[in-house]
């Protein structure tokens, strides 16, 4: 079942305690700036904007959770440069303008070093804009349209999940291997969906498939409509595209109609979060992890794996590992440039390889220097409903695509240009 | 003294109190960038609470002074924000052509969209605001290919402003753009506020305070609320056009029905029956959800509470409250 | 294709029954009271809630009627702690009230239940598929079609052969005069409103049922809600039933043409109504 929080029938208590604790906070915000800071030098700090409420909520949560973790293990290890680490993390609420305004707060008023977010795509576009605006170092962990790092690239911008390219091309001929050549998409109706679904579709018809594609509102909450549509077509594969609880309300009605047997399950990403929210006849079907905790004998991931379950009671997921990874590479820049500035910041981070303590997978991890995208592996195989007393286990890895051969150089379209 | 000389004194009186507080808040506006960093705030806040009360005093423009609601006014300031990205984006990169040409996109649909519904009253006219609203945000979502659909219009940005002897560079200064957005502010608001001095702005508080009343004097009530339809569209037009130089971005969600019920909301809160009301409105919403959305993930909770607040406590608006105790 | 239309018919109805429960509460508070209750989702939200909450203990069947009745009574204690101060101001001012509460409600409801969606579990004997042919027809939503029209039904009789109904409607006409018979208008509103609130609660344990819960859940059904009274126009209950079917079918016949205009074509039908017909099919004066 879900792992969770288990349900609280009192929340009067839980919301007072939540007006408390605000009430000290901004008490101490007002009375912060009197205090003289008794340590010499100020934190490095960084600044990560997330949609910690709206419908990618739990996937922002995860995120910053990760995050967090690195700050406080960096910290333990003596800081960077000898300076403490501060991560700073505001709310876009979903939304482009509180994203853009969130950021300027994060560089105008915080001076941040280094600037993260977001797991909307769109919003992800337009602070990494801002942050080429400001010349701040910008790292996108978790919104995956493209141009972020293919035409619309920029010095200043890393990202560390995959293209779209990367996670259709790393399962297509799984899909086709296993299902056969009719296919089904529903997939939201945006860039990411869009290029994703493209990626899908060139690699069906160079194998000479068929497919209907549906695209639908990225708001959809009832999937009847297209399901039934989806069942007269009869495919082999459903490729469900949406996102967050647009998926899982489609998993639901998909199981709902009994259609499980008549069509396989698959598609990019099938977060871990999502799966664990839907019932267990709906986690099936073969998929992309961009990041998988159950890796025996790989060094270090049992430490980070045991670190996540023991701070959020909750599974580590790829996006965890996002905001892990994107903490862990701005660090590991500054020592390298031993700087602050962004310029030399992103020249240390290009072509940087992960050391194995971050990568947290086999193979070399790095980071692209004609486009700054993170290379490392797609992990595909299929979810199913976890076996008894093994809650997390939900997913088995069939192998390993490493993303150079899943998105290779020449189709990106970056043109990458620093400031001279 | 001749009878009537104790009127005209508080005439007088009560227009020097007016002028003092007209000189009171433009003197607060003008030193914002300097008094905001001693509360926490920071300039480009300032320039976002600006743009956003100057949407929220022309959505009022339509509550408080003619007495019709929409709800649907996001799509004229979105109409704005489109306007001037795209012709930063793929005609000029010049400040006051996006300006202009957001203020004709979201006026011009204003004035034909107004003409198809001004005979409607109440929450017909509510809802149907908003249905012309959700039509436009389609569009905006839709065609991809000229706004960039759901992840927005961007590669675009606000351009210095050259004055021939000097440049005014609200690129690269939040300074600089500040007091532009105040400028403009300034002559909007002006235009606004004089056209609700004038006749027409007398005879839209009529069609206010008794509808059937005006018509029976033979106002053409129909005609006026278009007119007042329009005006606002073309004012939140100019407030979506600074809207889109604020964020160096376009996109849908500023066309969307949730960015029309904040304006409302933000109109209601300052107070509809006064002038200021809704940029007071705005400044507290957005300082709020700026403030408490730091602090914690339950910052709607407490925004809730807020506007709970607000109607229990001051049941005409924040500056409604004030003004009528200072009239009693 | 006629198949495919035909079955989208159907299934544009039960989701439309949705529409229709959500908005006959809504429509009641709205014609009695004059109050636009933006909280009305959040509403929904908490019956199902609370119905997840009561099930391990009492079970699905009488969870189904409780929840709703404990949701009824929140709405009862909010309207006569709040929304009752507000009666006979501008109704605009009921707008920033109820925007607020359903901001709180969201909230806590999130605070308490979590972001990512609960499974509300319903009765394995009605969660099958009734055919394999008709499979969009599964025994839940036949189930659900079945509550709702048991619940119109209750609440037409109620209104049209109860004295209290017909004093509802009376006020809905002329609520001074009622008030100048005797009558407690003070009583009838509040019951009323917490009425239109059990309802909300209901379609909140059957949606929760169909889709699962989430903080959320109200919000996509709200805004149609109210275009089914506008369309259906304000003051006619049967319109608001007529005026949540249409759209529902409306919807879900375009998904099977041109399916990213789904939820964009309900704007355009009231757009239409409204253009040809100001106050909707079967509609009265207007408030505001």
């Amino acid at each position: 079942m879900v792992a969770r929080e288990p349900a609280r029938p009192l929340g009067r208590r839980r919301v007072l305690q939540a007006g408390a604790a605000l009430g000290a906070v901004g008490a101490a915000q007002i009375t912060s700036p009197f205090i003289v800071k008794a340590l010499g030098e100020e934190p490095v700090k960084l600044g990560l904007v997330d949609p910690l409420t709206g419908v990618y909520s739990v996937l922002a949560t995860s995120e910053v959770e990760g995050a967090r973790l690195a700050v406080e293990q960096i910290n333990k290890k003596g800081g960077v440069m000898g300076r403490e680490l501060q991560l700073l993390v505001e709310d876009s609420a979903n939304d482009v303008g509180t994203g853009v305004q969130k950021i300027r707060k994060l560089i105008d008023q915080d001076h941040v070093t280094v600037t993260y977010g977001d797991v909307n795509s769109g919003i992800a576009y337009a602070i990494s804009q801002v942050a080429a605006e400001k010349g701040v170092l910008h790292i996108v962990p978790g919104g995956h349209t493209d141009p972020i790092t293919g035409k619309d690239c920029s010095w200043n911008v890393f990202r560390i999940c995959n293209t779209t390219a990367m996670d259709a091309n790393a399962i297509s001929s799984l899909l086709i291997k296993k299902f056969g050549k009719r296919w089904y998409f529903i997939t939201p109706d945006y860039a990411y969906g869009q290029t994703l679904q493209a990626a899908f579709i060139k690699n069906l018809e160079a194998v000479g498939g068929t497919y209907v594609a549906e695209l639908l509102p990225l708001a959809t909450s009832d999937f009847s409509a297209s399901l039934i549509k989806a069942k007269a077509f009869k495919p082999n594969v459903l490729l469900n595209n949406m996102g967050g609880l647009a998926q899982i309300d489609c998993m639901k009605q998909f199981i709902e109609f009994g259609m499980a047997k008549d069509m396989a399950l698959g598609g990019a990403l099938y977060e871990i979060e999502s799966v664990l929210a839907v019932p267990r006849e709906a986690q099936a079907g073969w998929w992309d992890m961009e990041w998988w905790w159950d890796q025996p004998g790989v060094p270090h991931v049992k430490e980070f794996v045991d670190a996540i379950v023991a701070r959020t009671k909750k599974p580590a997921s790829a996006r965890h590992w996002f905001g892990y990874v994107g903490v862990n590479a701005a660090a590991l820049a500054i020592e390298k440039a031993k700087s602050l500035k962004a310029i030399d910041l992103a020249h240390a981070l290009a072509g940087m390889e992960l050391p194995p303590e971050v990568a947290l997978q086999p193979g070399k991890v790095y980071f692209r220097t004609e486009d700054h995208e993170l290379m490392p592996n797609v992990f595909t195989g299929e979810v199913h409903p976890p076996p008894a007393g093994d809650p997390y286990n939900i997913f088995k890895v069939a192998e390993l695509v490493p993303a150079e051969k899943a998105d290779p150089l020449a189709s990106t379209g970056c043109h990458m240009k620093f400031p001279s | 003294m001749r009878p009537g000389g104790d009127t005209t004194a508080a005439l007088r009186g009560a227009a020097e109190r007016r002028w003092a507080v007209l000189a009171g808040i433009w003197v607060v506006l003008i030193a914002a960038p300097f008094w905001l960093p001693l509360v926490h705030g920071y300039t480009s806040l300032g320039s976002r609470i600006l743009v956003l009360g100057l949407a929220a005093m022309s959505v009022n423009f339509l509550i408080g002074f003619t007495g019709v609601v929409s709800f649907g006014h996001a799509a004229y300031f979105g109409l704005g924000v489109y306007g001037a990205g795209m012709m930063l984006r793929y005609v000029t990169a010049s400040t006051p052509l996006a300006l202009v040409a957001g203020i004709l996109l979201g006026g011009g649909a204003g004035v034909v969209v107004g003409a198809m519904i001004c005979r409607s009253r109440g929450i017909y006219f509510a809802m149907i605001t908003i249905a012309f609203e959700q039509i436009f945000y389609y569009i905006a979502y839709k065609w991809d290919s000229v706004t960039g659909g759901y992840d927005g219009l961007r590669g675009f940005q606000r351009a210095p402003i050259h004055f021939g002897l000097f440049t005014l560079d609200i690129k690269h200064s939040d300074l600089a753009f500040y007091y532009f957005v105040l400028v403009v502010f300034a002559i909007v608001a002006g235009v606004m506020g004089f056209l609700l001095r004038s006749p027409f702005g007398r005879t839209l508080l009529a069609i206010r305070e008794n509808e059937r009343r005006a018509r029976f004097l033979g106002i053409a009530v129909d005609l006026h609320i278009w007119l007042s339809f329009s005006i606002s569209a073309f004012c939140i037009g100019a407030a979506g056009a600074l809207y889109a130089m604020v964020n160096n971005f376009s996109d849908p969600s500023s066309l969307y029905f949730d960015l029309s019920g904040d304006l409302v909301i933000m109109a209601v809160m300052g107070g509809i029956r006064s002038f200021w009301g809704p940029l007071l409105g705005a400044a507290i919403f957005e300082v709020l959800q700026d403030y408490i959305s730091s602090r914690t993930v339950n910052w709607l909770f407490f925004i809730g509470l807020v506007f709970v607040i607000v109607v229990m406590f001051f049941p005409r608006g924040l500056l409604g409250m004030f003004q009528r105790r200072r009239a009693a | 294709m006629l198949q495919l239309v035909l079955f989208n018919l159907f299934n544009g109805l039960i989701i439309g029954a949705f529409y229709v429960l959500l908005a006959l509460g809504l429509s009641m508070i709205l014609n009695l009271s004059n109050v636009i209750n933006f909280a009305h989702g959040n509403f929904l939200a908490l019956g199902g809630y609370l119905a997840y909450v009561l099930i391990p203990y009492i079970g699905f069947w009488p969870s189904l009627l409780i929840a709703p009745l404990l949701t009824g009574v929140v709405g009862l204690i909010i309207e006569q702690t709040m929304i009752r101060r507000i009666y006979g101001r501008d109704p605009i001012y009921s707008l920033l009230l109820t925007f607020g509460l359903a901001f709180m409600i969201q909230d806590a409801c999130r605070y308490i239940w979590g972001v990512n969606g609960l499974p509300l579990a319903t009765p394995p004997s009605i969660s099958r598929p009734l055919s394999t042919e008709f499979f969009f027809l599964t025994g839940y939503r036949v189930f659900v079609v079945g509550i709702v029209i048991v619940a119109v039904a209750a609440l037409f009789m109620f209104l049209r052969f109860t004295r209290m109904g017909m004093r509802i409607r009376a006020g809905v006409f002329d609520l001074e005069t009622v008030s100048a018979l005797g009558i407690n208008v003070k009583l009838l509103r509040s019951l009323n409103f917490a009425g239109g609130i059990f309802l909300a609660g209901l379609a909140g344990v059957l949606a929760g049922g169909q889709i699962g819960l989430n903080p959320n859940m109200g919000d996509s059904l709200l805004l149609p809600s109210f275009i089914a009274i506008i369309v259906g126009g304000m003051g006619s209950l049967v319109g608001t039933l007529l005026g949540g079917l249409l759209i529902g079918v409306a919807a879900a016949i375009t998904t099977v043409f041109f399916a990213s205009a789904s939820d964009t074509v309900i704007y355009v039908i009231m757009a239409l109504v409204l253009l040809l017909r100001p106050r909707g099919l079967l509609g009265e004066e207007g408030i505001l």
